[in-house]
């Protein structure tokens, strides 16, 4: 590809991001794809958290499974996407149903594994405290493990989400809506334009969730420990 | 089944071929940027936050926009397989980055000491002592990328270049199990089987940790 047609692409994606029909609350809009995509995620996430969560915690809390836990989590990352989602497609028929039990099964993982781990990672002494301060197995489990394991168990979630609205764009090619929409029909109808400024979209939303996430961790970070880790700083500062 | 497979010979065995082509390569592409922005990285404080940034960014874009974005951002052909080759090697790169950045933090104080003792440079230091002790967290990263960019190279069927990945497109037109069955079976094997490699690589790189192992 020579110059002019790089730039030539470069028009054609500016002309693309910049045209008001592209951006009308039509069904095939931006805006009415956003909210697709956006919709899918959501909708997934909440039915793997709500499957994946107590698993975690469960195998977290008592050491057993453990095994199982590291093994769904490689499992997870090793099942292609693609070929999930046709076999699901083609057992149940087009929907949303199939691709969405597809996109619950890859999230799932990254929430189970990372609850797991978390609440594995939570210093022995502090659970040995909570236990000494006659705390039952439940409060030991939600009031002192919980909270010192929910920035992994973010970071968990911040994994699930980016492999969801992965997929979720993938998934436009076994018919489903969304933001991928514009990169599978851009590719169907020689539209590269479209396809390119569909896959910055794409690119855009996945960074701007991502960075959502990272706020999310330093927010669920727990203050007495946040503050823990600050003590040496100011121990050194004012020795110097 | 069997029919099936001895029928498909060919296809399965072709597109086998190029799917460990399309995910191997970026492998060793992205282990070779990865080393020295990782080096740079752990013994430069201006080059940390930004190179932590910019992996953390592309990880998180989605493989299908990467696959299809490429040929803008380097002017390549659409259906050219060397756009999937090198946003897998984008991929790679940004989280064996952190992985060698991650195993130089690790490397115990006491080793650094006493090479610096031993009277090594920085460079040889860096080189002959730290980043073999660092091989096992390189090792465990390496392995997510493995085994994650075998599952990747599939979507690059939705654009034509896709390994096995043209089993799961050719068995959904036409409506067979069969084909989209054999290629998540023979995906996920070959990512078992790198897993598998890359451990037995590590223990014999690192013939020390199996001695602190065994006493």
């Amino acid at each position: 590809m020579d110059e002019g047609e790089g730039g030539a692409l470069m028009s054609g994606l500016l002309s693309f991001l910049f045209t008001a029909q592209n951006w009308a609350l039509t069904p095939d809009g931006v805006p009415a794809r956003l909210g697709e995509h956006l919709l899918y995620t959501a909708i997934t996430l909440v039915i793997a958290f709500v499957i994946a969560f107590p698993v975690g915690l469960l195998i977290g809390h008592t050491g057993r499974g453990a095994f199982l836990a590291i093994n769904i989590g490689n499992a997870g990352r090793a099942l292609p996407t693609l070929g999930l989602l046709t076999l699901l497609v083609l057992l149940m028929a087009l929907g949303i149903l199939p691709v969405i039990i597809a996109l619950v099964i890859l999230a799932i993982p990254p929430i189970m594994t990372n609850t797991y781990a978390g609440i594995r990672s939570v210093e022995p002494d502090i659970v040995d405290a909570a236990r000494g301060m006659g705390m039952t197995e439940l409060q030991v489990l939600f009031q002192a493990e919980l909270p010192a394991a929910l920035p992994v168990i973010v970071g968990g979630l911040r994994t699930a989400t980016l492999q969801v609205v992965s997929t979720a764009t993938v998934a436009a090619y076994v018919a489903l809506g969304g933001l991928g929409r514009f990169l599978i029909d851009g590719q169907d109808q020689q539209d590269y334009p479209q396809m390119f400024a569909g896959a910055v979209l794409v690119a855009l939303l996945a960074i701007l969730l991502d960075v959502v996430f990272v706020g999310l961790r330093y927010v669920a970070a727990p203050g007495g420990l946040a503050a823990r880790r600050k003590t040496p700083t100011r121990r050194a500062a004012s020795a110097s | 089944m069997i029919e099936f497979l001895s029928v498909n010979q060919g296809r399965i065995l072709g597109d086998l071929e190029q799917h460990l082509y399309l995910s191997l390569l970026p492998i060793i592409i992205g282990l070779v940027i990865a080393i020295p922005l990782g080096m740079l990285a752990a013994n430069s404080r201006w080059a940390n936050a930004p190179l932590l940034g910019l992996s953390s960014v592309t990880y998180s874009i989605p493989s299908l926009a990467l696959f299809i974005a490429m040929p803008g951002i380097i002017g390549t052909k659409i259906l050219d397989p060397i756009n999937v080759v090198i946003a897998l090697s984008l991929y790679t790169t940004a989280l064996l980055f952190r992985s060698v950045l991650d195993g130089l933090r690790a490397v115990p104080e006491p080793v650094k000491q006493a090479s610096t003792a031993m009277g090594m440079r920085r460079a040889r230091q860096l080189l002959t002592v730290e980043l073999p002790v660092a091989i096992p967290v390189v090792a465990a990263g390496l392995r997510v990328a493995a085994v994650s960019n075998i599952s990747l190279v599939s979507v690059g069927a939705l654009i034509g270049v896709g390994g096995l990945g043209d089993l799961f497109t050719y068995g959904f037109q036409i409506g067979s199990y069969y084909y989209i069955g054999s290629g998540i079976v023979l995906s996920v094997l070959l990512a078992l089987i790198a897993d598998v490699v890359i451990v037995v690589i590590q223990r014999i790189a690192t013939p020390w940790t199996r001695a602190r192992a065994a006493r």
